[in-house]
């Protein structure tokens, strides 16, 4: 706890020691060059799909005006759904993922295998970046409509169908739960013997030290790895382009087929307008889940 | 609120200077070198709009090897024999450069590279594109006009009038099939809806991005009492698919056909036939049939950038493609040349790849501007509905 002054949630609470943060003009020098890079790199981008999102360029004449047509656009019908179907799909496989990875982790971390621990560990380090057209290719190979597994289960009898909302949600789940793996075992090594212990001593139940000690301290880790998963649902692309196409709507989907097709033309500044509302969506989460993770943060430390 | 006109300004003053520098060390040899001006002089390639303007072949030749490279985009290998195309132009001009950039681009990549590299020497010179994207290129005055020397024997309806653009290669709306794997191939749309085709049917990619599988979703309209101002039976066509599990909504690519996933494939006839040669001996027999009962074919188009950094280049590609030899080299990949007609007649046609392609009956007709624009109003509307 002595570092207090280096962690700037921490003012002022548990270590008992109010010290000032210092705080000069040295450090926000310091901070220059990630902010530089902030702005190029998002600022710009991010200024650039709302200036395409909310103004209209004539062809012929090069005027700009402004206009809320391509926001309203983005908004309705096919559009809508699509923004829809995407929250509904990441919002679901994020907690599948996520209670799924949690419950594999604690399970590794319980274990004291340090073997297993490694193998889960580096698994879930390769499968969590395993996806794309290969993961939607494996998949196909293996359970599509004439996949192996397929074949010799008979699953099309038993009325699986990979090029489905559910299909698709099988497929994320295989590299969102490992990634849930990856960002919950530091927080569940955190959780301190002592803790347990205390609570036991007291006459806590198992039930007890969760539900009144090892979930709320856990919480905006658990917060956080939802808000990753749900992002990384949330902006892929491939995969689905590769195994559902157009049957379920989704938003990436959409904005490629109106920036990079060819067959509608002039949709570029509604696929903007959509990525704008996406990030508005990134951002709402986003919200949620800082304060609470300003919370905490200081148990796990 | 930008300044237009600032904007405009600065890209005319930018073309100028390019074509400035270009007409320096681009003229023809036995050609004034003419004031370097922008405003239409007809002695610049940028402004050339037929081959005499350079004075015949040889001098747009040699304009075109002072320039020495030419730019190209969104021309795949084994996209109706395009790897081949390049290789003969290569060899035929062996001082002209090709410098092919993203094979894979889609036509709405190939005009965002267009507005966005104007006056840069890396920017596209030839566009090869869906003919809703050269529609509407055209109308944003992005390309320049040039009359091959074949300018007259290509349709009028496979053509700008202006001459921005015009058809170079298509092919019809086909059913791939299988045969190693089904028994009896659907030779209809209305074939398609059996029973016995569950879990069977794909399309080349989703209709509202894929240049084909839109095609596709025409042509299923035509079959259905549906017509070119009326997509809607299509979408209903597909829908009725889906709904009895015919309809498989994974995008059918070499490897998909390969493995069996799309044992049917509704696609251009033209990559259906490839996909025959291609895996001949590999336990696939892919057979190939023009339904009979919703006949459509597309062509996509040519155009030359109005901006191009290597204007005598990008004519001389489109005079190699529009002669003889660049017709022959896309029918011997089963594309039909827009020139096949005439050179049919004329007997100049490669007959052996002739008779490679699958047989049609009739000639093709093809939607008018407002009539395409409606289909696509429509299917963006009514697709994702329809299938989910």
């Amino acid at each position: 706890m002595s570092a207090s002054s280096t962690t700037p949630l921490s003012k002022g609470t548990a270590g008992g020691t109010t010290r000032r943060r210092r705080r000069g003009p040295r450090t926000w020098l310091a901070a220059l060059p990630l902010l530089a890079f902030t702005g190029l790199c998002f600022g710009i981008p991010l200024g650039a799909i709302a200036f395409g999102a909310v103004t209209r360029t004539d062809p012929v004449s090069g005027a700009t005006r402004l206009t809320g047509e391509h926001l309203a656009r983005s908004l309705q019908g096919p559009y809508l759904g699509s923004l829809v179907g995407s929250v509904q799909l990441s919002a679901l496989t994020a907690l599948v993922g996520g209670v799924l990875g949690v419950l594999v982790a604690q399970a590794v971390v319980t274990s004291r295998s340090q073997a297993l621990r490694g193998a889960t560990l580096t698994a879930s380090g390769v499968l969590a970046n395993f996806g794309g057209v290969p993961l939607a290719f494996a998949f196909i190979a293996t359970v599509g409509i004439s996949g192996v597994v397929t074949q010799l289960a008979d699953l099309t009898g038993l009325g699986w169908n990979l090029y489905s909302f559910t299909g698709l949600t099988v497929v994320y789940l295989y590299f969102l739960t490992p990634l849930m793996v990856l960002v919950i075992v530091p927080a569940l090594d955190g959780l301190r013997p002592q803790w347990r212990e205390a609570a036991q001593n007291n006459g806590a139940g198992g039930w007890q030290f969760w539900r009144y000690v090892g979930l709320p301290v856990l919480a905006p880790s658990l917060l956080g790895g939802f808000v990753l998963l749900f992002g990384t649902a949330f902006a892929a692309h491939a995969t689905a382009a590769a195994l559902v196409g157009g049957s379920v709507p989704l938003v990436t989907l959409k904005i490629a087929d109106a920036l990079s097709g060819n067959v509608l033309t002039g949709q570029e500044n509604v696929a903007l307008a959509l990525g704008l509302d996406m990030i508005v969506i990134a951002g709402l989460v986003m919200a949620v889940y800082l304060p609470l993770q300003r919370r905490s943060a200081r148990w796990l430390r | 609120m930008l300044s237009s006109s600032a904007r405009r300004g600065a890209a005319v003053l930018l073309s100028a200077a390019v074509l400035t520098t270009l007409s320096a060390c681009g003229a023809a040899p036995d050609q004034p070198a003419g004031s370097a001006t922008a405003d239409g002089k007809k002695t610049q390639p940028g402004a050339a709009t037929s081959v005499a303007d350079f004075g015949g072949l040889e001098g747009l030749v040699a304009a075109a090897e002072k320039e020495g490279t030419l730019n190209v985009i969104a021309l795949p290998a084994d996209w109706a024999n395009y790897g081949e195309i390049q290789k003969a132009f290569q060899a035929k001009y062996p001082k002209i450069k090709i410098s092919a950039e993203n094979p894979d681009a889609s036509s709405a990549d190939e005009i965002a590279a267009v507005k966005s590299r104007k006056g840069q020497t890396r920017a596209p010179d030839v566009l090869d594109l869906g003919i809703a994207f050269a529609r509407s290129g055209a109308g944003e005055n992005l390309f320049a006009p040039y009359k091959v020397t074949a300018w007259d024997k290509i349709p009028a309806a496979q053509k700008d009038a202006d001459a921005r653009w015009y058809n170079d290669y298509g092919g019809y709306v086909s059913i791939g099939c299988d045969a190693a794997r089904i028994p009896n191939c659907p030779q209809s749309f209305a074939d398609l809806a059996k029973p016995e085709y569950k879990g069977k049917v794909a399309l080349n990619g989703n209709p509202t991005k894929s240049g084909s599988a839109f095609g596709g979703v025409y042509a299923a309209a035509l079959a259905n009492k549906g017509s070119f101002g009326d997509i809607q039976p299509g979408i209903d066509f597909f829908g009725r698919l889906k709904k009895s599990g015919n309809f498989i909504p994974v995008e059918s690519t070499p490897a998909t056909v390969e493995k069996g996933e799309t044992p049917i494939s509704i696609d251009w006839d033209y990559l259906n036939a490839g996909y025959a040669e291609q895996f001949k001996g590999k336990g696939v027999d892919w057979k190939v049939a023009v339904p009979t009962d919703g006949v459509y074919a597309q062509y996509y188009s040519q155009a030359i950038n109005k901006d191009a950094p290597h204007p005598a280049a990008s004519r001389l590609w489109m005079e190699f493609l529009y002669g003889t030899e660049g017709q022959n080299l896309w029918l011997k990949g089963h594309a039909r040349p827009v020139l096949l007609p005439v050179m049919t007649q004329d007997g100049t046609v490669d007959k052996d790849a002739v008779t490679k392609l699958p047989q049609i009956q009739g000639t093709p007709t093809f939607p008018a501007s407002t009539e395409l624009d409606k289909a696509k109003a429509t299917l963006a509307e009514k697709w994702d509905k329809a299938l989910s």
